[in-house]
């Protein structure tokens, strides 16, 4: 074969890694091409955050609308604190919402769903969610029973 | 060191295994001479010429190529030399994935820095000095053994080497591209002075264009000298060997242990050939 | 000491020493044929076409293998998961078996007994044909001329082989899963989202097949120019390849896995 089909034919198997690559990227590592900076973090305190886990997912109705930075240990309440970074274009959400530790399925992931207050005022960068409510005990001991582990 | 002596050979010991196939050879190959290397097979012929290339390296003694230890070079001096040698492999050894045309472009296209045209017309005139211009697009697979040499040939001396060395050249050759081969490895002695080394165990034809022979066999030089010194050399050996003879001082038989021993019994007739 | 115990305790020494000498004589032969960057001019080219033998030509079994082994997961990932009620999370373990294991191992394993023992056998016959030898006498170094390009060309070829396999595979899940059984396509890939991380899981495994690449292929020429130049020789250094191989990239495998994700 003449060297310059075997070029091409090499060039574009390496192009159809480097797709692959991005695929693997964006579609199911689910990287966004923005840069991270549009965002606002809120906080929630909850009394057991279950099997929440960093990069969790933060949804609205089922539409995601941000990820759970961090969970630490608050050491004066002995709470939970989840910082939660929401999308910029996320702005009216109302200042009483509340914040509620669900799993997808019965072994899925978990992850925050905010259910809509009534408040005229919407969360701004710094805020804490008034009321939240913790990840179910009979849950957690089910999915710690099946994974052995709970969450990843 | 003198002028005219091109590679020299100074007590050489090699072994394989446990077999010694060298065992103190001494032996000067004058410059722009053709010398024949002659012996039994398995003799070590292509051994020695691998020594010369410094392909493998002599338990002791010394092998100097244009005054050069190559044991001893470092191995980006040894591969400098290599480009001034030609050597043509018993095999041929072509590459199998290149056409007989870009077999002979290969030295050039690596070693110069030659435009396209030129190489075209150095490869095509080195495959017309040995018959087979017009063989060029073939595979090396397409070839017989006698064209695989012949295509080999060209390839050795497409870099018009100062030293070829010519590895059972006449082997599988048919009797006119036989003749062909003969007179090219002499035009190529005298038209370009080039110092030829030709190792065969075909008697007639080495020592009908070899200015220098010398006959190894048991390890050891048995005999050296121009053509006519051979054929009048006093040695049983060298005549056994010149004229063919089965039986003789030299052992047709690989060294082996003794026959009773392998069969569990007398072999008759053996007996005495056993010493 | 009876003479069988010795003679057993004297083999082992031999091929222990044997197995020493060995490796050292490989790490010598890597190190001879990746030093020195050649000309670009001369050396593209033939890198070029190695990747077409060792990386193109790979590319059909590698893809169908994707495809039928993220189908399978599906299926499997299906009936396990459905008894719990959560079959929307075969996405998520697809894609993590996919890009953390399956991926670089099974691409390996391919890449072993399609390429490698192709590379071997070339790069033996080549030996036995004196062809190796020739290059040498015409004072060109055939660990430059002949296994550099074949050894850069495994080294690249593996991880684009693994990424398309992945990829594959994902995308014959998703065939299966939500094309066929029926879960919902935005919990399919939500869900991978949402635990699939890109550092963690994918670049993890990037590594991984570029670990694997370089030992298959190393594996794979030294075999080839190490072998006895004989039909019988190039044939054992053959299976020596794809059984040595194998082990490398299943023993490696779990040591990586340790490492990367074991953060216990
Ligand atoms: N690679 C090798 N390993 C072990 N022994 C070898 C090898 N090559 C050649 N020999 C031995 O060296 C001797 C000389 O071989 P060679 O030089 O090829 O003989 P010639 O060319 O004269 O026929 C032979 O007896 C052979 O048994
Ligand atoms: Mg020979």
């Amino acid at each position: 074969m003449a060297q310059r089909t075997t070029d091409i034919i090499v060039g574009l198997f390496i192009l159809a890694g480097g797709a692959a690559l991005l695929v693997l990227a964006l579609q199911v590592s689910g990287l966004t091409l923005k840069p991270g900076g549009e965002t606002y973090s809120v906080q929630a305190y909850f009394n057991d955050a279950g099997g929440l886990s960093s990069r969790a997912r933060v949804s609205m109705a089922g539409v995601t609308v941000g990820r759970i930075r961090e969970v630490t240990l608050d050491q004066e309440t002995f709470q939970a604190r989840v910082v939660i970074d929401i999308e910029a274009d996320y702005d009216s959400i109302p200042a009483d919402s509340s914040a509620i530790i669900r799993t997808s399925g019965l072994l899925g992931e978990q992850y925050i769903d905010i259910s809509p207050g009534a408040d005229m005022e919407s969360l701004a960068d710094g805020d804490t969610f008034y009321e939240t409510q913790s990840a179910l005990n009979i849950e957690r001991m089910i999915s710690n029973f099946a994974t052995g582990q709970g969450g990843d | 060191m003198s002028d005219r002596s091109c590679i020299i050979l100074d007590d050489v010991v090699f072994t394989r295994g446990h077999r010694r196939i060298f065992d103190g050879v001494s032996l000067t190959i004058p410059r722009g001479r053709i010398t024949a290397i002659m012996g039994p097979s398995g003799s070590g012929k292509t051994t020695l010429l691998r020594l010369v290339g410094g392909q493998l390296k002599p338990d002791s003694g010394r092998v100097l190529v244009d005054g050069e230890d190559v044991s001893r070079l470092r191995r980006k001096d040894l591969y400098q030399l290599r480009e001034r040698m030609g050597m043509l492999f018993q095999s041929g050894a072509l590459f199998t994935d290149l056409s007989v045309f870009e077999n002979v472009a290969f030295p050039l296209r690596v070693h110069t820095p030659l435009p396209d045209d030129m190489i075209r017309d150095i490869v095509l005139m080195k495959l017309e000095a040995v018959g087979l211009r017009g063989a060029r697009d073939l595979m090396p697979a397409e070839l017989s053994g006698g064209m695989t040499r012949r295509v080999a040939l060209a390839r050795a001396i497409a870099l018009d080497p100062e030293l070829i060395m010519y590895d059972e050249p006449f082997a599988g050759q048919d009797p006119i591209a036989m003749g062909v081969v003969v007179k090219l490895i002499r035009e190529l002695n005298t038209t370009m002075g080039l110092t030829s080394v030709l190792v065969s165990h075909d008697v007639p034809e080495s020592l009908s264009i070899a200015h220098y022979a010398c006959i190894i066999a048991d390890g050891k030089l048995i005999g050296e000298g121009t053509p006519e010194q051979l054929k009048a050399h006093p040695s049983p050996r060298v005549q056994q060997f010149l004229n063919g003879q089965p039986d003789g001082p030299v052992p047709f038989h690989y060294p082996a242990p003794d026959a009773a021993a392998d069969w569990g019994c007398v072999v008759p007739g053996e007996e005495d050939s056993r010493a | 000491m009876p003479d069988y115990l010795t003679n057993r305790i004297a083999r082992l020494g031999r091929g222990t020493m044997e197995a020493v000498a060995s490796l050292g004589r490989s790490a010598g032969f890597l190190w001879g044929s990746l030093v020195g960057v050649p000309r670009p001019s001369v050396g593209l080219p033939l890198m070029v076409r190695q990747i077409y033998n060792i990386g193109v030509l790979s590319l059909a079994i590698v893809v169908v293998s994707g495809l039928f082994i993220g189908m399978v997961l599906a299926l499997q990932g299906y009936y396990i998961l459905s008894d719990f009620g959560s079959e929307s999370a075969i996405g998520q373990m697809i894609a993590l078996t996919l890009l953390r294991e399956l991926g670089p191992v099974v691409t390996a394993l391919l890449f072993a007994g399609r390429a490698g023992s192709a590379l071997t056998a070339e790069i033996g016959l080549m030996k036995a044909t004196e062809q190796l030898s020739s290059m040498e006498m015409m004072g060109v170094d055939p660990l430059r001329r002949v296994i550099a390009p074949r050894l850069w060309a495994g080294f690249i070829s593996m991880p684009v082989l693994a990424l398309i396999f992945s990829v594959v595979g994902i995308w014959g899940g998703m065939l299966v899963g939500v094309q066929w059984l029926g879960v919902f396509e935005g919990s399919y890939w939500g869900n991978m989202q949402s635990s699939v991380t890109f550092f963690d899981d994918v670049v993890n495994g990037l590594i991984k097949s570029l670990v694997f690449g370089f030992v298959c292929t190393w594996i794979a020429v030294y075999q080839g120019y190490d072998c006895v130049p004989t039909s019988a020789g190039i044939s054992s250094a053959t299976t020596r390849t794809v059984v040595f191989s194998s082990l490398a990239v299943l023993g490696l495998d779990f040591v990586l896995t340790a490492v990367m994700f074991g953060s216990f």
